[in-house]
């Protein structure tokens, strides 16, 4: 069966990789919407933070013997905590200012972070194994699926509405909105804001890092992996509303699966897809999809 | 006022035989280098610091042998992989800082500008990491020389050799800039030549990160060979990629252009078995192992092919300062084309009229793990493609230089 002469099985395949993408782009768009909703600021460090996850989690398989299991949780508390580091030290001296100086000081910061890595380890990237409980696939009929990639959506997806259920129905969510909102109420009621808003920052690049573990076993893990990336993630951001939490995660998806098409029907056009969506959603609905005018 | 003018005279005279003395010598008593190249991009592994680093021992190796008159000095510069860039640094290293000979210039686009520059400045271009083939062809020069590889040897090296051994049908994953594009024509060619067929070819996005997209179309058109018509990232990324989706081992991958430096960074594990071509491997002989472990005791990695063969041309071209008793452009390109090359990087090579080095090519296949022995033991020679059959034949050629 074909369809728009593209055999159904090719398309279908090219749908889940699409699907595939999109869960990065989801999570990583995430971390960057929760700290532009709730910082204000446009984090330009989020794709090294994103390489830094990747390659805490190389160091740790090759020089402290850590697994990859241990490393999804070990690499995003490294790289959390130099957020933490990051926002107590440097962001915070920024926030009354326009939203220009936090972007230029993280894209500052991403610079000198490649190059740190790329100094130490070269550009060609260094090989991180398929853990072996994941590796192999299973026959789907139209494709042949890694298990590895069925697990990075698992994986993704769970941690991405686990993250939309904290802020926007617990307790904690409600605080941390509420800080956003009016800092002086809250702290009023008792509220620790400044800490509130430092472990979102941290929290933020945690996810960040933890989409680096995920992305290690595919990618080479090398000091550009985050600045191909970051570009697309952000007009993900943009297209789905700067700060809406589902509305990036939704955008993320859907993102990934009309850059799928797109690679099948046009694959010339795959890289600029993302760009022109962004362009007419920005000439439409300037908020962004789900975004608040 | 007559003995006013006499002096005058005398003294033109006497300067006019200075000058003329001078230009008989090497300028400022100076011979400079600049080595121009990417030193913190995508090619910086393949060429980059260690293209510097080959650079100063070709010097003071060169002083210690020749011990010549004049002083050798080097400067380095990065280009960032961008023609504008490399053809501004370029002309103030020419007007400015004296500098001879412009060198190295991975990435065809910063080679083709700074070939330019050099011509109108009358300096010489040394490109050992560039690979296009209009380098020697449409826009050759008289005072460039396209010293370690080109797409066409690539594919004459690899596409050939992998037709022949029976992979027939072929489906290419092609970076979509003039690179890769040259590189898909020039090998679906020899594939066509060699009675194989080309079924088709996805173009992606350059530089790219996620393949599987492409690497599934090539998968569903049942080709034998995928051919990987890009470089760099993008070549380790297909090569990593292809193994999880399982393309590989039912389809063979062929890396149309892969460095070591790329086979050391994926592991022996994902890339065994591959067919590639390259000018120089440090395992060759005693002569090339000798020089690649005095590289490697610096620079903590085997030397690329496009770092050995910076070494051999920086050395080629003072040797033929040196010998012209000159570092003006045309005597020393005059001096450079008429000896033969002979060091631990070719034997017998020599450079043509179009400025195209020709030199045996190496085809190579990466080893098993287990056939490895020591570190950096990644390839075996399966066959030596001879100087003349390796580059594009003269008769060939698009160059204006080229008498016919």
């Amino acid at each position: 069966m074909e369809i728009f002469g593209v055999p159904s099985a090719l398309l279908g395949s090219q749908l889940l990789v699409g699907l595939i993408n999109g869960s990065f782009y989801a999570i990583l768009s995430l971390g960057l919407a929760i700290i532009f909703g709730l910082l204000n600021i446009i984090n330009f460090t989020h794709g090294a933070q994103y390489m830094m996850g990747a390659f805490v989690a190389w160091i740790a398989l090759n020089k402290l013997g850590i697994n990859y299991w241990v490393a999804l949780l070990f690499a995003p508390i490294v790289i959390g905590a130099l957020g933490v580091l990051i926002e107590r030290t440097m962001l915070r001296k920024l926030y009354k200012l326009d939203h220009l100086y936090g972007l230029l000081l993280t894209f500052g910061l991403a610079l000198i972070f490649e190059g740190i890595f790329r100094d130490q380890y070269g550009i060609s990237g260094q090989s991180y194994p398929v853990p072996e409980l994941l590796q192999g696939g299973v026959n789907l009929g139209f494709m042949f699926l890694p298990i590895y990639r069925g697990w990075v959506v698992v994986a993704a997806l769970t941690v991405c509405f686990a993250t939309w259920f904290v802020i926007e129905k617990t307790k904690l969510g409600a605080y941390l909105r509420a800080g956003t909102e009016n800092p002086q109420i809250v702290q009023a009621l008792g509220i620790n804001v400044p800490l509130l808003i430092t472990f979102t920052y941290g929290f933020g690049v945690a996810l960040a890092a933890f989409a680096g573990v995920l992305a290690a076993p595919i990618y080479q893990v090398s000091p550009l992996m985050g600045s191909n990336l970051i570009i697309v993630v952000f007009a993900v951001v943009v297209i789905g509303g700067m700060g809406s939490i589902m509305g990036s995660i939704l955008t993320g998806l859907g993102l990934g699966l009309i850059e799928g098409l797109t690679r099948v029907f046009y694959p010339e056009a795959s890289a600029v897809v993302v760009f022109v969506i962004m362009v007419i959603v920005l000439l439409v609905r300037p908020a962004g999809l789900f975004g608040k005018a | 006022m007559q003995m006013k003018k006499l002096s005058t005279l005398a003294c033109a005279a006497a300067f006019a035989m200075l000058s003329g003395a001078a230009s008989a010598q090497v300028s400022g008593n100076t011979v400079k280098v600049g080595v121009l190249t990417d030193m913190s991009g995508t090619y910086s592994d393949l060429a980059g610091a260690g293209a510097v680093l080959a650079t100063e021992m070709a010097i003071a190796d060169f002083i210690a042998e020749a011990k010549p008159e004049f002083k050798v000095e080097m400067v380095s510069a990065d280009h960032q992989n961008k023609a504008d860039i490399a053809s501004n640094k370029a002309r103030e290293w020419f007007e400015r800082e004296g500098v001879d000979a412009a060198t190295e210039l991975v990435t065809t686009s910063t080679a083709l500008a700074v070939m330019k520059v050099a011509k109108e400045m009358n300096r010489i271009t040394l490109m050992s990491g560039p690979g296009s083939t209009p380098i020697t062809n449409e826009q050759c020069t008289d005072l460039a020389v396209h010293y370690t590889y080109d797409t066409y040897a690539l594919a004459n090296g690899t596409a050939k050799a992998v037709t022949q051994q029976g992979g027939d049908t072929w489906y290419f994953l092609t970076a979509d800039y003039a690179f890769g594009q040259a590189l898909e024509r020039d090998s679906s060619a020899v594939v066509t030549a060699n009675g194989g067929k080309v079924l088709g070819s996805v173009r992606h996005p350059f530089p790219a990160s996620d393949f599987s997209s492409f690497l599934l179309q090539a998968q569903a058109s049942g080709a034998k060979i995928i051919g990987l018509a890009n470089a760099g990232a993008d070549t380790t990324n297909a090569i990593k990629q292809a193994a999880e989706f399982g393309v590989t081992p039912k389809q063979a991958l062929a890396g149309l252009l892969m460095f070591i430096s790329d086979v050391h960074s994926l592991g022996l594990q994902s890339t065994q078995g591959m067919y590639l071509t390259t000018g120089f491997y440090w395992d060759l002989n005693d002569e090339t192992r000798a020089w690649s472990k005095r590289f490697f005791d610096k620079h903590k990695r085997m030397p690329t092919m496009v770092q050995a063969g910076q070494y051999s041309s920086v050395m080629h071209y003072l040797r033929a300062v040196k010998a012209a008793g000159t570092d003006e452009a045309g005597k020393v390109m005059a001096q450079m084309k008429a000896t033969p090359i002979n060091d631990f990087f070719a034997k017998n090579g020599r450079i043509r009229d179009d400025g195209r080095m020709i030199h045996d090519m190496y085809l190579a296949q990466v080893k098993k793990p287990d056939e490895s022995k020591y570190p950096w033991d990644y390839y075996s020679i399966r066959q030596t493609i001879p100087a003349d059959e390796a580059f594009l034949p003269l008769a060939q050629s698009k160059c204006p230089l080229v008498k016919k």
